[in-house]
């Protein structure tokens, strides 16, 4: 790799950066809006057109708040937790492929920060640091809900780690690689028939989206938060913007987890009969092949997006609409339940491969 | 132990079925009616007030803030004769009577006028007595204004200054008759 491309590369991985943040800003918004319209209510309309600068006035609030810190804290943890929290949120886009390439002459840009052949362990690796920051933040709070809450999320997490990465080896059996792209550029061979893997997956991906509703701390799994019982559980004590990138991280949570479903599951950045398009541009329009694919990787772009928007708006739709688990009721689901189930269908998979049904 | 009304409905609590136990088929019945809501808030008329552009409306029977009218010659019709005093339930009102003097007939329609007439807000019930027992028709409460909040008891405390309606006939309240007593008599006889 030559160094303007490793500068466009640095470029893309800046704009991943950039669009988590502005994503997760958003999501704070339209959490705000959608549980408004499911309860029939009106929803922040105050600030800017459609109360769209609500976010800005939501960090200016945030920014101006007391930075407090509880007696007998450890102030170190305290503020390397939310830190923490917020730097592996953001590290884990790194490696999702929001589109296909674009090409301009000679140079070629993948729409991916990084391409690496082990992209979804790295993903887990992120998001297994990640319930780090909440476990230090609620130590350090000095505070036995927060506390309480750190513990809940560490099991939690530990719990549904198993089965989502037990649904996600039934993936890795057909695709036989780790690398998203890779993942995604099989669901859309060109010539072929092909289908999303949700076709051929759909008992993973039922474990898959419950796991990634526990994993990123969502209702109705949100007993790390639990305001009714933990106060606010691990986030307890803490306040300006501290408190702030935990919410944060937890939205940038949700879009990776939406990012690496739409990704897995519903053929990331392709989109049906885009190799017919692409000809189509070609042959009846007159386009170069180059940028008849380039515009073809815009429009998968922009797909992506809207996959990705879709499962953000499933989990607020289904924060608004499900009542928090209890803790045992969590436990059993996950162990009795989720796990035997990922077991099963990792043999079901097997098994359809082995006599040739799926590939 | 034997319920007493006779009407207690014991459940039987059975045990789960399959469709209960995997969550899902609840979950979406409830994913259902709260989408139902969704489209329901973009296309329905919401019932939220915006406050301060929107208000909400009084009803026509509302018994808000009291005013003191005047008659069409703008002059106070109050005579200080206590009946709304004597009225009130509260004992909220207070007054000092005093004789209208030479020159201040275009000030005060009767003899006799109140010199200081107050009414204690916090007192204050908004029954309407005072309204029904006015001979004069002077004391009204206002059915589109409340008794707005202060900082200080003695603030609640409203005299003349802030319960004679202003002078100017546009500013006046709406609510009160506008007949003259005269006129009301033959109103009533014609009624009976």
């Amino acid at each position: 790799m030559t160094l303007p491309a490793l500068g466009w590369q640095g470029l893309v991985v800046l704009a991943t950066f950039g669009i988590s943040l502005l994503i997760a800003t958003y999501c704070t918004y339209a959490e705000r809006v959608i549980a408004a319209f499911l309860q029939d209510r009106v929803g922040p309309d105050r600030a800017g057109p459609f109360g769209l600068l609500q976010p800005l006035a939501d960090a200016v609030k945030l920014f101006t708040k007391e930075e407090f810190f509880p007696a007998g804290a450890n102030r170190a943890l305290f503020v390397f937790g939310p830190s923490l929290a917020m730097v592996t949120a953001l590290m884990s886009s790194a490696v999702i492929p929001f589109g296909n390439f674009l090409q301009f002459g000679d140079t070629v840009i993948h729409l991916q920060g990084i391409e690496i052949n082990v992209g979804m362990l790295y993903v887990f690796g992120m998001v297994s640091l990640g319930v780090y920051g909440i476990m230090i933040g609620g130590w350090a709070s000095n505070n036995k809900f927060s506390l309480l809450g750190a513990i809940r999320a560490a099991s939690q997490n530990i719990s549904y780690e198993l089965a989502m990465g037990l649904a996600l080896i039934a993936v890795l059996m057909m695709s036989g690689t780790l690398s998203l792209r890779e993942i995604t550029l099989q669901q859309s061979v060109a010539g072929e028939w092909h289908y999303w893997n949700i076709v051929k997956q759909p008992l993973g991906f039922v474990i898959f989206i419950v796991c990634a509703f526990a994993e990123t701390n969502r209702t109705p799994f949100d007993l790390p938060e639990c305001e009714t019982e933990l106060i606010g559980g691990y986030h307890t004590e803490y306040s300006s913007m501290k408190m702030g990138l935990y919410l944060f991280a937890e939205y940038i949570n949700v879009f990776v987890a939406s990012a690496v479903m739409s990704v897995l599951y519903f053929g990331g950045f392709n989109f049906p009969f885009q190799y017919e398009l692409r000809d189509w541009f070609v042959s009846s329009r007159g386009l170069e092949l180059v940028t008849a694919q380039n515009i073809i990787t815009i429009l998968g772009l922009v797909g992506l997006f809207a996959k990705i928007f879709g499962f953000i708006f499933f989990f607020m739709w289904v924060r608004w609409t499900l009542p928090r688990f209890r803790y045992d009721q969590l436990m059993r689901l996950g162990w009795t339940i989720l796990i035997p189930l990922a077991i099963f269908n990792i043999l079901l998979t097997g098994g359809l491969i082995t006599f040739g049904v799926i590939k | 132990m034997e319920s007493l009304s006779k009407r207690a409905k014991v459940l039987e609590k059975k045990p789960m079925t399959l469709a209960e136990r995997a969550y899902l088929p609840a979950i979406f019945q409830g994913l259902s009616i709260t989408m139902q809501h969704f489209f329901r808030a973009a296309t329905k008329k919401q019932v939220t007030i915006r406050y301060p552009e929107e208000t909400r409306p009084f009803s026509p029977v509302f018994r808000g803030l009291h005013v003191l009218k005047r008659d069409e010659a703008g002059r106070e019709r109050c005579t200080a004769c206590g009946l709304c005093a004597v009225a009130c339930p509260a004992e909220a009102i207070t007054m000092v009577a005093g004789e209208r003097k030479k020159g201040e007939e275009g000030l005060y329609r009767e003899e006799k006028y109140a010199v200081s007439y107050e009414i204690n807000m916090l007192r204050c019930i908004f029954c309407g007595l005072c309204e029904e027992a006015c001979p004069k028709a002077a004391v009204y409460l206002q059915a589109d204004k409340m008794a707005p909040p202060r900082f200080e008891r003695d603030e609640f405390i409203y005299g003349k200054d802030r319960l004679v309606e202003p002078v100017t006939p546009d500013n006046r309240s709406k609510r009160g008759i506008q007949l003259t007593p005269e006129q009301a008599d033959k109103l009533r006889a014609q009624l009976t």
